[in-house]
This record gives C-alpha cells, structure tokens and sequence, in this order.
C-alpha cells in the first residue's frame, strides 16, 4: 500500500477525529497497547462473506492463532470458516519464494473449494521482503478465471480500525459495482409495494444477530442488498452501489465505504444501531427517512408500535430484577452509547463507560445518556477497571472477552459484548436475551461460593461457610 | 418441602429401575475375594451378569443356584446348599447369596438354607456366607446394596461394643450405591491426605474399578474389601457414612461397634465436601493438607468458569435417591435448575432433595416431565439416550447402567475435583447443544444463489 494512500484513508470528514491533524485513528502506545493490527481489522471486516476463499499470505503467526475466533454466522456457505494460510517458511522468506508458494495457494483453494472469490490478506512479513502480491493476484484472476482481491493491510499500517477501513475500501474499488442487483424474485413481491435496498455496513451477524432485524425489514418490503459483511455473498458485495440507503452498523472504521458510495453513486447514509429497543426503532426511522417513501414511513411506524410493545410484555419480567443494578460498561467505539441506551432501556444504571475507541461525537452523546458527571474511562488496565468497579460499586462488569477473566477471577458478574460472544443481542427480540443474560451472570450463586472461604481457613469465631449455608 | 409423586400407572414404560437384587450382587462385589450367588433361575444371573458387564467393562463373578421346576415346585433348599458347596470349594473368602423374587414367593427361608449349608459342609466353615433378602419386587439397585451392606455388617462385625478408637487412625466408610469407584478413589485419596486411613465397606474402587490384574482369570472379585478389615471395624476412631440409603447399615454398625458416625447425603457440591473436610480435620486432629485449598479454589473457578452456561439451564435428572440429592445440591450451585427429577423408588430421604417434586416412576414419566417443563439437557442411564434423541437434548450418563459408554464408572461426581470435572462436562454438552441460537433467517429478497437454487425461498 502506498503512502499517499493510506494518508488519503486518514482523511475521514465524516469522523469527529478528523480534526486533530489529519491523525485518524489513534496512535498505538508501545507497551501498553491493547487492540489489534490493521491485518486483525482488516479480516474482521471482510471474513464474513461467506462464499469467498480467505487466505492469509504470512506466517502462521496471523492466521494460525486468530482462525475460528469470531461468532459471526451464515446461512449456507461455510467456505469462510474455513482457515487458509500460506504457512511462509524460513526457505520462503530466505530464497524468496513466497509469491510461488501464494499463487499455488491461490489455485489449491479454487481446485478445492470452487470459492465465488479469492481474497489475499497480506501480512508483514510478505510487505516487508517485497512479495510482488499484485501482480501475483492479477496473474491468479487471469489464469483461474476467478476474481482474486488483494487486502492490503498489514499488521504494522496501523491500528485495527486502519484495517477495517483499507479493507472496505478494497471492497469499494475492487468489487461493488461490478454487477447489477438481481430482479426482486416473483414469489417475494407483494401488490402495492415498492422493494427498496438499502445497505448494511459494518453488521457482522455475530451469533446471528441479523436474523432478529432480518425478518422485520422483509416485512417492511426493504431489500439488503449487501451486508458488509455477516452472512454476505461475494456477488452481493458486487451490488451495494444500487442501495437507496447505507446504514452504519455500530463501527465507525467502515465509515468511509458509507462515504465512497455516497461520493461515486449518490447513495445516502446514517449512522444507527440495533441495540436496545429505543435504538433500533430510531434506525428502522432513519431508514424509512433516508428513502422517503410516505408508506414505507407508515408501515415502519406501524411495525414499531407493534414490536415495542411486543418487546416490553417479554422484558416485563426481567425488569424487577435488574432495576438499580449497577453496570460498568467497558467496550468500544458506538458500541458505548448504543449499549448505554440498551441498559438504561432495562433499569440497569449504567456507572461508567469506556470510550478507548469513541470518537469525540460519541462521548457527546455518551454525556448525554449519562448525565454531565458520567465517568468516562479511557485506557482501562485489568486493575485499574477492578478499581473503579469498587469506587463505583459496580454489581457487574459489561466487556469484550478479553476482560472476561478480569472480571471472573475478581469474583464479579460479567457479560461478554463484543465479536466473540454466542449470544444474539440486537434487534427488539435480543433485548430480552441481553436482559436473561444480565440477570444469570448477576443472580447466580456461584458469586456468593466464590467469594466464601474455606471453613478451615475461615478467622476464629466467624462462622465457617459451610455452617452458614445450611 | 418436595412433593413426592407416587407411581400411577400399571404399565411401567422405559423402567428406570434396576433390581435389588443386582444391588445386592453389587454391594456383595466390593468385598475382596468374593462372588455372589443369586438364589433364583439361570436367568436371574444371566441378565444381571451382562447389565454389569456392559457397565463396567469388566469379567464379573456372579454365580446362580440354577433353581429349575423340580426345585421351584418341591422346594429349593438342596439347590442352595450345592451351590454353596461348589463355589466354596474354590476357596473364595465371602460368598453372598442375594434372594431373587422366584425364591422369595416360593417362601425360601435363605437364614435356614445357609444353616443346612454349614451342617452339610462343615469343611467349609472358613467361607463366609452372607445371605440377603433381594425379591427384585421390593425396592430398587440403591436399596439391595444397602440390604446387602446391611447383612455383610450383620455376618462379619462382632457384636462387640467398646473397642472403639483401638486403631486411631483407622477411618470407615460406609460407601453408598450411588459412589462409582472413581469417588470413592477419589475419596480414600482425601481421607489418606489427613493421614487417616480408611477402610471401605464395600470397596468397588478395589473391585471393579478396572484394572488388569496379574491373575489371567478368577472365580470371584480380586479387589474389595478383605473380610478380616471388615471384622475389625469395630476398632475404629470413626466412622464416615455417604449414602442416606445407609443409615440402617450405619445404625447396626454403631449397635454392633460403639463407633461414633458422621452421616452424609452425598458429598456433591460445595458445602457438603466442605463439611467432610471439616470433619476429617475433627477426626485426625490434624491441619487440612493445601492442596485441598487449591481443589476448592479450582473447584470454585470452574463454577464461575462455566456459569454462562449452567445459569439458568433446564435440567431433568433421572436417578436413584441418593444419586438424585448429589446432582440436585451440584446443579442448584451453579445455578442451574432441575425442572424435572425422576427416582425409581420411594426413599424417605427424598424429601430433603430440595426439589418441588420428584416423581416416582420410569423415563417414560421423566420424557413427559422434561417435556413439559422445556429441559435442556437429561441427566439419566444410558437408557436415556432414546429420551434423549425424542427430546432434541443432549444426555449426560449418570448411574447404573452405562453401557456403550466408556469411562463412567471411573469418573468421579463427588467433591472439589469431581464436581469441577462434571461441570466441565455439563457445559461442554451444553455448548455443543448450541442453546439459545437465533434460528438462521433467510430473507425473501436474498440475493444469495442457494436459496433459489435450492427450490425457492426456506
């Protein structure tokens, strides 16, 4: 990749950071540095696409150790599950071999696996001994005849967001575009009503999220044309041009495909969520908004109605057990004041947020959900979240997996909130899974077992546990 | 208080119930050098032979009186006493003679043919004979290993009160049906850590653990409890008892003995290991060994390790009353619940599981229970695989039998390190069940080519 481009991806209007000097994302600090490298975002954002053939050009540090770690779903083609490596070798790297053994690599997986595309992540160690990967990829597409797409993110161009937006802008310049969206199928039309596409950017369909959402847009008559990119196709991608409307799905490092399809095809787009009840009615508006279509707007307000109050009757029961529970939310990015809105919705007082990846904007509305003296937690070490869980009081931690056993060992409830939990929160049907989920962590009695100690260890005259339990 | 469901029905369908007299037979096997003779058909043998050889993958002596029509109508006493002759011409140490229901309604006194025995056979006199009552119509496996346990004690302990404490550090456990030997290995571990040693009465863990032994073949057990420990048992400091279908057993041993005894349910869970630590610690005088603090804190973290998964789980749990209060205490401690509990006969004990209700009854009643209650995950034999297959749920194999199905009785349930592995089981099974997620919805709009490839829109 080359410089000037990578300083064009910088420039990211639509994003509040923008401001300080053209910096983009974040600088990483060394050692104390807790995210991903621009490799890590880049296969985040585009492994989903389920039917395309995912190689990994690099050691078996990149994809050896992260395949298989994401909860993100199809539903048909399990191609993407599958780990592809080029496995470089010292005698790759020494004798320079590497582009021989991709473009093998490249026709081992088309004889095996047929995919409807190939996509080349390139590593490190591939960028930094100067493997000719374009070149090898055009020359894999002419002889195989399948597209073979270079992802030219390697780890050390920057942080995981830097990933995730090289990515979509490979998809933006190599891939949509490239075809026209199928005719609406016969059997799918309904008399009076207008199909319209629209775009999902940034939805990944961890645990299968997409399916809660899914079914309302059908009802709604409104086509995803292209997820980027849970539970996509290669020949969706192709399409996303062709959308009324771009909703960003909860992460900002894909902005800038929203953009792109602004800039080059006119397609209009904002920025939503689907956590929590009063956030994805909000979203289904903005859609409805964006396309302007005044029956659209009617059903849409119709379908909300209906699924609000559906929603309440089955949280209805969980709310008297989770109200005045105290959450401190640690995670990322949108995902602070989308989560924030969806606790507040349960009762829950949310205590503090982390803000590691917000943008100035999001701590605004952040402050706005919270209160002006809400505590904003920026670098948030394991001891220093343990901290303020007991300043703050906190009942439960709310965090990405990587905090799990922080909290697990601190003898606190948690819930995991980010890409590799097994669980569907999004939509009005997940918040009363995200409300049973809260309720198990916080009520089990393994808590109250953990923190006893040992009736043989326990100070003269206290009452050994174990009596006490009887 | 649970409610306790008495069965209804005339047709028992999937019977949950193994027989006292297998019971019996198997209490009778964890004593060394012994083989049980059931006083009943060929059949009664054969079936039961095979149910514990599928369950613990091992040879089992199990003998029969090979009671016939002449014997059945004119009556069966020289039936027993030739049986008795020929095996203990093999020289075992013990042999028990469990009843079986043909013998019991033919009106067999077993007490007089064990005396007509002994006068016939006065060369035999260095064979312990142990004669229960098992009618296969009474009761279940869990209460004819206590009758047998029971008898044995009756046979072998002096009634011979006051010598209790003689050997200080000498332990007994009175070890229920519901302990495989992979507990009770477990358990004489922790007893030996606290520099007590135990005495196992009966000792399975010896038996019929698994093990392969030096000799090629043997007419009776080469484990178990030698008869000479249990004839001392009176010399004890105290005396451990796990099982509550014990306490009859336990009450004639401390008749018999003067041994003062410590009585458990079962030992599943936190609390009621914490408890027999507590009281080993009281036996030996001695400090609790670490590394039982690092088995409790390993323990714990598997509770809260696997609690995403066990929080809140649907469990139905088929099992005998003492199996069934075990997993009950382990499973209501990770915050689990049992939503549907079966036991094949009535226990008194029963009533302390802390369940709403425990049905007496078969799968069949523990189906429709799972059923209607929206159960997770079955706990049962290995006759609950079907259930389980009908229900869509994973099983979890607990008690007797476990046949095609390795390893069952050699895992432990019992204590920190059982119930840590036991969890990790329970939510590997949990994980694998894939709970909880969102059906895969396609779209009718899809542009995604299988679905219309595959005849139009799922």
């Amino acid at each position: 990749m080359k410089p000037q481009d990578i300083r064009a991806l910088m420039d990211q209007p639509a994003c509040a950071h923008n401001a300080k000097g053209k910096s983009g994302c974040a600088k990483p600090k060394p050692g104390a540095a807790a995210g991903g490298c621009a490799f890590d975002g880049a296969q985040i954002a585009l492994l989903p696409i389920a039917d395309v053939a995912h190689i990994v050009h690099g050691g078996i540090g990149c994809a050896g150790s992260s395949w298989e770690n994401r909860g993100t779903r199809s539903t048909g083609p399990t191609l993407y599950s599958i780990g592809m490596t080029t496995d470089l070798t010292e005698q790759d790297v020494i004798m320079g071999r590497g582009e021989k053994r991709l473009f093998h690599a490249i026709r081992q997986a088309i004889d095996t696996y047929d995919p409807a595309a190939v996509f080349v992540y390139a590593t490190c160690i591939p960028a930094l001994i100067g493997d000719d990967m374009p070149a090898v990829c055009q020359a894999a597409q002419e002889s195989f005849g399948k597209p073979v797409v270079l992802v030219d993110a390697a780890g050390f161009y920057g942080t995981k967001q830097m990933g995730s937006r090289i990515a979509g802008e490979v998809m933006v310049r190599e891939v949509v575009g490239t075809r026209e969206p199928d005719p609406i199928p016969e059997e799918a039309r309904r008399p009076g009503m207008t199909v319209h596409d629209i775009n999902l950017v940034g939805e990944y369909n961890i645990a299968g999220e997409l399916w809660h959402t899914l079914p309302l847009l059908d009802e709604l008559g409104i086509r995803v044309l292209c997820t980027l990119s849970g539970d996509a196709r290669y020949r969706e991608v192709q399409t996303m041009h062709r959308a009324e409307a771009t909703m960003v799905v909860c992460a900002r490092a894909m902005v800038n495909v929203a953009r792109s399809l602004e800039k080059r095809w006119g397609v209009p787009w904002f920025e939503g969520s689907f956590y929590g009840v009063a956030d994805t009615s909000s979203a289904l508006r903005d859609i409805a908004r964006l396309i302007g279509d005044p029956d659209l707007s009617a059903r849409t307000e119709a379908l909300i109605a209906r699924e609000e109050a559906k929603a309440e009757a089955a949280l209805a029961p969980w709310r008297p057990r989770l109200k005045g529970k105290r959450v401190l939310l640690y995670t990322g990015g949108v995902k602070s004041w989308s989560v924030i809105s969806a606790l507040q919705d349960l009762g829950i007082e949310v205590v503090a947020s982390g803000t590691r990846k917000s943008t100035e904007e999001d701590k605004a509305r952040i402050r706005d959900l919270m209160g002006e003296d809400a505590v904003l937690v920026d670098e948030g070490s394991a001891p220093q979240l343990l901290q303020l869980v007991e300043e703050l009081k906190a009942d439960m931690l709310v965090a990405g997996g990587r905090n799990q056993y922080t909290a697990l060992k601190a003898r606190l409830p948690f819930l995991d909130i980010n890409q590799e939990r097994d669980f569907a929160y999004a939509g009005y049907a997940g918040m009363a899974e995200l409300a049973r989920r809260l309720a198990l962590s916080l009520e089990s009695p393994v808590w109250a077992a953990a923190r006893s100690t040992a009736p043989w260890r326990a100070e003269p005259g206290e009452t050994p546990a174990a009596e006490a339990a009887e | 208080m649970t409610e306790i469901v008495k069965r209804k029905k005339a047709l028992s369908v999937n019977p949950l119930k193994a027989s006292s007299t297998l019971g019996a037979c198997l209490a009778i096997m964890g004593v060394g050098r012994a083989v049980p003779m059931i006083h009943g058909s060929q059949g009664c043998t054969a079936f039961g032979k095979i149910f514990f050889i599928q369950h613990f993958q091992e040879p089992i002596p199990l003998q029969t009186s090979a009671l016939d029509q002449t014997g059945t109508v004119m009556g069966s006493y020289d039936y027993l006493v030739e049986g008795l002759n020929t095996l203990a011409k093999k020289k075992p140490a013990l042999i028990g003679v469990p009843t079986s229901g043909l013998a019991a309604v033919q009106g067999f006194d077993v007490e007089m043919g064990v005396r007509e025995f002994r006068a016939a056979h006065p060369e035999h006199d260095g064979v312990a004979v142990v004669p229960v009552n098992a009618p296969d119509y009474a009761g279940s496996l869990e209460s004819g290993f206590a009758d047998a346990l029971l008898a044995i004690v009756r046979a072998l302990v002096p009634d011979a009160p006051g010598r209790a404490g003689e050997r200080r550090r000498q332990v007994n456990v009175l070890a229920g049906a519901a302990l495989t030997p992979g507990d009770i290995e477990y358990l004489k571990d922790t007893i030996e850590s606290f520099g007590l040693r135990p005495v196992v009465v009966p000792d399975i863990s010896d038996s019929l653990d698994g093990h392969l032994a030096p000799e090629r073949f043997s007419p009776h057990t080469t484990g178990g409890t030698p008869v000479s420990e249990i004839s001392s048992l009176g010399l004890a400091a105290a005396t451990i008892v796990v099982g509550a279908s014990l306490n009859e057993a336990a009450d004639e041993l401390r008749r018999r003995t003067g041994v003062p005894d410590i009585r458990f349910d079962h030992l599943c869970g936190l609390d009621a290991f914490d408890a027999l630590v507590m009281t080993l610690r009281d036996i030996s005088g001695n400090a609790v060994p670490e590394r039982l603090d690092r088995h409790r804190a390993q323990f714990l973290d598997a509770m809260v390790d696997t609690h995403f998964m066990m929080g809140f789980t649907r469990v139905a749990v088929a099992a005998e009353a003492d199996l069934l209060l075990g997993l009950a205490a382990l499973i209501k401690g990770t915050g689990a619940e049992v939503t549907a509990a079966v036991a094949p006969a009535y226990a008194a004990s029963l009533t302390r599981s802390g369940l709403a209700t425990v049905k007496i009854g078969d799968l069949e009643d523990l189906e429709i229970a799972a059923r209607q209650t929206g159960a997770e995950v079955l706990i049962a034999n290995s006759h609950g695989d079907a259930v389980a297959e009908r229900l869509g749920i994973p099983l979890c194999r607990a008690g007797f039998p476990q046949f095609h199905w390795f390893g069952g009785s050699a895992k432990a349930w019992i204590g920190y390190r059982g119930g840590r592995q036991a969890l990790f089981d329970l939510a590997n099974i949990l994980t694998a069940a894939e709970r909880g997620e969102v059906h895969p919805y396609r779209s009718v709009y899809g542009q995604k080519p299988e679905y219309r490839r595959a005849g139009g829109v799922a």
